[in-house]
């Protein structure tokens, strides 16, 4: 069952049994499946969200196919296992683009939804849940649910960012953006400092749909906090459409481990804040090389070795937003791991997600190679402060976080559970909630779909995960 | 590719649905007939929505030779002259479980060459009298030497080899091709209870290879394209030998 991971290739997990889902009108009968049961696309989800250790995985590739496209009022509607690269093939040339975009086009719109994605605008556009119109939910009974803002709105609002516990999402129907062309102008301006990210964030809110910095993860002190912003908006067509360009790169075999020492990355960080940033730049750049620089190795992540990599995200609210943030920072730069650092404010527009990850305030993303246990201490140590600074860290990067942190940061999961659907779940949802439940109202049934081994390693499932705007930035160099 | 008109009977397969989609999306109209009506417009409706041409569908179980004729005369009516009839469908039955069942043996040539036959031969009648295009039959590696893993269905195969050889060079004089297509392994549903090795190829990479086999009118196309070494090879090996081989791709 190989072939079945996530992103980050950390855990590894065995899925029990494939099946697949190919007709969105003739799917399996799920009740004579053995579960738990979760679905699976692209597996961009970095860590366990879409693994299903000892389960089975209901593979949606199949569901790859277009329903409907009116083309006048930019709604699309799809079935779940299509993916962003073959919506932009088809919208772009038409003059639409997706309303929310993480930082690669290989998700599917499935898992786009299931983790709630979201991009570079989110202080304009909110998350890609904001701008889902319906799905088809298949729930393990055999019911087939529309549901919308109106319409099933609960379990509507459960399964977007519901980390595909609650369902098989058949198809959905998105809201399109109109652009003028295929074309961003984006501008890029170095920043000393901390404080001025957040200056250069804020000022741009206004003018900039799409804005992010990268952040020099290996420097400390007065340099702490340094790093690149980049702002973005669509420009006028300039009459060609450009198609998209390949995506044929492959890295042959896993990187040795000894590349991405601390060296080679202060390496990268230096020539990075060196190069990109010179001076306050302009430019035009295909819609491509912005959103998704790093998706022209089309395997990246195995540029981290066979242990894999962790990626952490988290967010922190405002009010104290600079010292935590900073103190993160530094505590990242003292472990000399940090290869990407990705930042970006977020902005107040809420997703109907009930256990969405984004709320208004400054989130980080972090690449860290898996070097064993002192990671997960230190990241342990930062989930302490993402807490105290009453953030939250995002399920989809995550392969590691406590079931105490996870009932910290999504207090209304108990609320969320009664929507789980009682044949689903997922490596991660089994160890997020190990040990929380019985007191918590948690239904009976989610409790009994957790297997005996939690512990570690988790199988394949969950849907296509997204990632946010990190990756995309990160790769800017 | 300038845009083209189609016929795609067993529409619904995943190679021909990967087939029927690049046909769509450089602008074909296309006329697709398989037996599962919903199957069939929620691959209609994906080729709407991709390309720019016109879709249409009709329900035919394509081993019922009897309506055959049907699907011939609305391909007309719909298309008009029709440049390419590409033909699809086909089962892959697990030998070991009909090799004593005589009726699923039969049922097996039915589906894999029987119909086909039927069908070739009518569509060739077709595109005789239009002086023109292109008569597109999809059978297998298996066809091309008998082998214990899946000899009933090769065999089926290797029939529609023969009979395309024959109408090809019939229909040579009336400036029609026939491009006989032989696929290897492809991850498919058809496919499903295989084991997959490294020779299987996606559907995707199927159909891309076909629609230019088909572009530039090839008499026979391996696909992928190195299948043609592996098949010598096997068809070297003496008969002695193979018999006490069990060769399981394709």
């Amino acid at each position: 069952m190989s072939g079945y991971e996530s992103w980050g290739r950390f855990p590894r997990a065995t899925p029990r049994a494939v099946v697949p889902i190919r007709w969105r009108d003739e799917p399996p009968s799920l009740a004579d499946l053995p579960g738990p049961l979760l679905p699976y696309a692209r597996g961009r989800s970095y860590g366990d969200s879409c693994l299903n250790d000892g389960g089975t995985v209901l593979d949606v590739n199949g569901l790859a196919r277009f329903i409907a496209f009116d083309a006048d009022r930019g709604l699309l509607r799809a079935e779940a296992g299509v993916g962003f690269d073959a919506i932009l093939n088809l919208i772009v040339p038409r003059g639409w683009f997706l309303p929310v975009t993480p930082g690669t086009k290989f998700v599917s719109i499935g898992g786009a939804i299931a983790n709630d994605v979201h991009g570079k605008n989110h202080h304009r556009a909110g998350t890609f849940g904001c701008h889902v119109t319906q799905l088809e939910l298949l729930r393990s009974d055999g019911t087939r649910l529309v549901c919308s803002p109106t319409a099933n709105a609960e379990l509507f609002q459960a399964t977007i960012g519901g980390l595909g516990l609650t369902g098989v999402i058949l198809w959905a129907e998105i809201a399109l953006k109109p652009i003028p062309g295929p074309q961003i102008e984006l501008r890029a301006s170095r920043f000393g400092r901390l404080e001025d990210f957040f200056a250069l964030s804020e000022a741009a809110d206004a003018d900039d749909e799409y804005t992010a910095g990268w952040i020099d993860g290996m420097s400390r002190g007065r340099r702490l906090g340094r790093g690149v912003f980049l702002g973005g908006n669509h420009a006028r067509g300039d009459g060609t459409w450009r198609g998209a360009h390949p995506s044929r790169l492959r890295l042959p075999m896993d990187v040795p481990e000894w590349v991405l020492n601390p060296l080679s990355i202060r390496v990268f960080n230096e020539v990075q804040y060196a190069v990109l940033g010179r001076k306050s730049a302009r430019a035009f750049a295909g819609y491509e090389s912005f959103f998704y620089p790093l998706d022209v190795v089309h395997n990246w992540n195995r540029a981290y070795g066979k242990r894999g990599f962790l990626q952490y995200q988290c967010v922190v609210p405002f009010d104290d937003g600079l010292a935590v943030v900073r103190e993160i920072l530094d505590r990242i730069a003292a472990s000399r791991s940090a290869y990407f650092v990705v930042g970006k404010v977020f902005g107040s527009i809420r997703s109907p997600g009930m256990l969405s990850f984004p709320r208004r305030g400054v989130t980080l993303a972090v690449d860290i190679p898996n070097r064993g246990p002192e990671i997960f201490a230190l990241l342990d140590a930062i989930d302490a402060l993402v807490i105290e600074a009453r953030g939250a860290v995002y399920p989809a990067k995550d392969a590691r976080m406590s079931p105490r942190s996870f009932e910290a940061f999504y207090p209304q999961w108990a609320a969320f559970a009664r929507h789980v659907d009682p044949a689903f779940s997922s490596s991660f949802w089994r160890r997020v909630t190990a040990g929380l439940g019985a007191s918590d109202g948690v239904p009976a049934k989610a409790q009994a779909t957790a297997p005996s081994a939690p512990a570690s390693v988790a199988g394949a499932g969950g849907p296509s995960a997204a990632t946010a705007a990190a990756g995309a930035l990160g790769g800017g160099a | 590719m300038t845009a083209e008109r189609v016929l795609v009977a067993g529409a619904t397969s995943a190679i021909a649905a990967a087939v029927a989609r690049r046909y769509a999306e450089a602008g074909a109209d296309l006329v697709l007939a398989a037996r599962d009506a919903g199957k069939l417009s929620a691959v209609a409706d994906d080729l709407r929505v991709r390309g720019t041409g016109r879709v249409e569908t009709f329900v035919i179980d394509m081993v019922d030779t009897a309506r055959q004729a049907e699907l011939l005369a609305a391909a007309q009516a719909a298309l008009g002259r029709i440049d390419v009839v590409l033909v699809a469908w086909g089962t892959l039955p697990d030998q070991a479980a009909i090799e004593h069942d005589v009726a699923a043996t039969l049922a097996c040539w039915e589906a894999n060459a029987t119909s086909v036959v039927a069908f070739l031969a009518q569509a060739a009648d077709v595109l005789e009298a239009q002086r023109g295009g292109c008569l597109a039959v999809i059978t297998s590696v298996a066809g091309v030497r008998g082998r214990r893993a899946n000899y009933t269905y090769g065999a089926a195969k290797a029939g529609v080899i023969a009979f395309a050889q024959g109408l090809r060079a019939r229909l040579f004089a009336a400036g029609v091709a026939v491009v006989e297509l032989r696929p290897g392994p492809v991850d498919t549903p058809m496919t499903a209870r295989l084991r997959k090795g490294p020779l299987f190829i996606g559907p995707e990479r199927a159909g891309a290879l076909i629609v230019g086999a088909i572009r530039r009118r090839r008499d026979i196309a391996y696909i992928p394209g190195y299948w043609r070494w592996i098949m010598l090879a096997v068809a070297l090996v003496p008969e002695g030998v193979m018999k006490r081989l069990n060769l399981s791709a394709g």
